[in-house]
């Protein structure tokens, strides 16, 4: 089975609608299992493992993280927050069609909102994605923020 | 003229031992006074000098709210000035950190100064001749703060000209810094990249408060600890299966109180104290291998031990920093307001000591403390419910009264159940001292 450059689009798409729409249990399918969603704290940060990210989750802690969102002592989300993604045409910028894997980067503007506050954050996201039995995966995920190194409120969603 | 300004008794009225009044987290003419008086006759720390190591080097922070510059001279000492030109107040260092060769140059009127602060040159200074320019303080240069000290890397510095000595003020709590630094095979730590940033509307003694709370972590942190620990259980791993590094650090927050209670609190004079004086929640770390084999061969297995054995939860250094020695952490909480408070979370490695111990303090900052993190969501939440609800006229005080004891003595070091809330108590006591140290009381004057 071949992928489209199209259908790499519409996943980025989907992906996003799916974090705005709180499908977090189709959203956590989309990951295969040694996944890592990164969120560097330093512009153009090459080591996620030595200094401090903002995120660095394997797929136990992206569970763990959508999971309280849900809890009914999570203090934090009462009242719940809300987010919403407005992204431009994903660029594709790898397919090896041979191995399955591709890389997309996406420019986006990500908004959260709790009570009289809201956020927006400029960020760039790649997906590393792979093909795997027929469907489209993530692999792994860079979110670089525009203003990484700003003082930043709460950010209790997923960019 | 507002109620506290050169009163001291109403600024001693404002903690009576069991109880502080809201107006220390509330009102902005506090949190002036506390700028003017506390946070310059105390010691406070600046940054390491790691994020300085050369000649010409800088990295701009503030001392409450004072503007200041780090930065290493040219005999290789750790400088610390204010960040302001003395002729028109221009900022001379805008950007975080940096170096400026041999001297700075104001980018208005070219004014130049050495490393260590001392006028260099003036374009044009003839049309300064004879006019006095070096009789005033704007001829002298960039000022430098009070007092300067590097205890094993780390930068304080006294504000005031005048005051109380280093050793006096930190005393035994050291003792922290000892162990942090110590748990490198080299003695040395050094920064390891920058700190997250994680703004808070919320008054910064809150969360240096937070620091020795201990029966704080199963009740506001019961959403991720509790369900982190759920979720393993849910996993069903084969008995004996080793706990991943991100449980290791998580797990324990949701420890019973008698585990707080056992570890215990000890406190220092002048507002310093930590929790985690028999075990923490750090102790339990897994050994990483080879380790220990370099502890032994730079300090002998006796003091390597000891060195590693000490696995104190928080230190407090009062006013606004605290120091996790076990992972070499600091946070600083720099206020910028009565409600308004910046958290600042630096690592550090350990030099000649094993990537994975940095990488674990990296996962602890981020899964902890970032402004991302499920942790310090509910953390912020507290505070920032705290902040609003403390606009209730229903009842003025806060009360800090657990295992409070008529009478108690913060002039001597105290070892006490680890739920205590002591150190809080101890930091208001210290809080009063230095608020009041260099304070004109009007009523006297008036008599």
């Amino acid at each position: 089975m071949s992928v489209s450059k199209e259908q790499l689009i519409d996943f980025i798409y989907d992906e996003v609608r799916m974090l705005d729409e709180g499908r977090y249990d189709e959203w956590l399918a989309l990951w295969l299992k040694d996944g890592h969603y990164w969120m560097p704290l330093d512009y153009k940060q090459t080591d996620p493992l030595n200094v401090t990210s903002l995120m660095y989750e394997d797929l136990f802690m992206l569970k763990l993280r959508v999971e309280r969102l849900n809890g009914a002592r999570t203090f934090s989300q009462k009242p719940k927050s809300r987010c919403h993604h407005v992204i431009q045409r994903p660029y594709v910028d790898e397919m090896d069609e041979a191995a399955g894997t591709f890389v997309t980067t996406t420019f986006m503007h990500y908004v959260e909102t709790r009570l009289d506050e809201q956020t927006l954050l400029a960020l760039t996201a790649r997906h590393e994605l792979a093909l795997v039995d027929g469907k489209l995966r993530i692999a792994n995920k860079r979110v670089d923020l525009l203003n990484s190194d700003a003082a930043f409120r709460n950010i209790q969603l997923l960019p | 003229m507002g109620r506290y300004a050169d009163n001291p008794a109403a600024i001693k009225a404002l903690y009576r031992g069991n109880e502080v009044h809201r107006d220390v987290y509330t009102d902005q003419e506090v949190y002036r006074l506390e700028m003017k008086h506390l946070f310059a006759n105390a010691w406070v720390f600046v940054g390491h000098e790691s994020q300085t190591p050369n000649k010409g080097d800088y990295f701009s922070t503030q001392i409450g709210d004072q503007p200041v510059i780090q930065v290493r001279h040219s005999d290789g000492e750790v400088h610390v000035l204010h960040n302001r030109c003395p002729h028109k107040g221009t900022k001379i260092v805008i950007d975080r950190a940096g170096n400026t060769g041999k001297f700075f140059r104001c980018p208005y009127h070219a004014w130049s100064f050495k490393t260590d602060g001392c006028l260099l040159a003036i374009p044009l200074k003839k049309g300064y001749a004879n006019t006095g320019l070096e009789n005033t303080d704007s001829g002298k240069g960039m000022r430098a703060v009070g007092e300067v000290r590097n205890y094993r890397g780390f930068i304080f510095c006294r504000l005031a000209e005048e005051g109380i000595s280093f050793e006096e003020y930190f005393g035994g709590s050291l003792s922290s810094i000892d162990n942090m630094v110590d748990r490198s095979p080299a003695g040395r730590l050094e920064v390891a990249g920058p700190p997250l940033r994680y703004m808070h509307h919320c008054n910064w003694k809150m969360l240096v408060e937070n620091q020795t709370d201990t029966c704080h972590p199963m009740v506001a942190h019961e959403s991720s600890a509790g369900t982190a620990v759920k979720l393993w259980e849910e996993l069903d791993m084969p008995e004996g299966t080793p706990l991943p590094a991100a449980m290791e650090i998580i797990a324990p927050f949701m420890s019973p109180y008698e585990f707080f209670e056992n570890m215990g609190i000890r406190t220092w004079p002048n507002g310093h104290g930590h929790t985690g004086v028999h075990h923490s929640i750090h102790s339990n770390y897994s050994a990483i291998p080879g380790y220990m084999d370099k502890m032994v061969e730079a300090y002998g297995e006796e003091k390597a031990k000891e060195i590693l054995g000490e696995n104190r939860h928080n230190t407090v250094y009062f006013p606004n920093i605290m120091i996790k020695g076990p992972i070499q952490q600091l946070r600083v909480f720099i206020p910028l307001a009565a409600d308004k408070t910046i958290v600042e979370s630096y690592i550090y490695r350990l030099v000649d000591g094993p990537d994975e111990l940095t990488q674990r303090t990296a996962m602890y900052n981020r899964m902890i403390n970032a402004p991302t993190s499920i942790v310090g969501h509910d953390d912020l939440e507290m505070y920032e419910r705290a902040q609003e609800g403390l606009q209730s006229d229903g009842l003025e005080w806060v009360n800090i009264q657990r295992l409070y004891e008529e009478g108690e003595d913060f002039t001597k070091e105290a070892v006490e159940n680890g739920t205590t809330e002591r150190q809080m108590r101890n930091q208001f006591d210290a809080w009063v001292k230095f608020m009041t140290w260099d304070m004109d009381d009007v009523r006297e004057a008036a008599e």
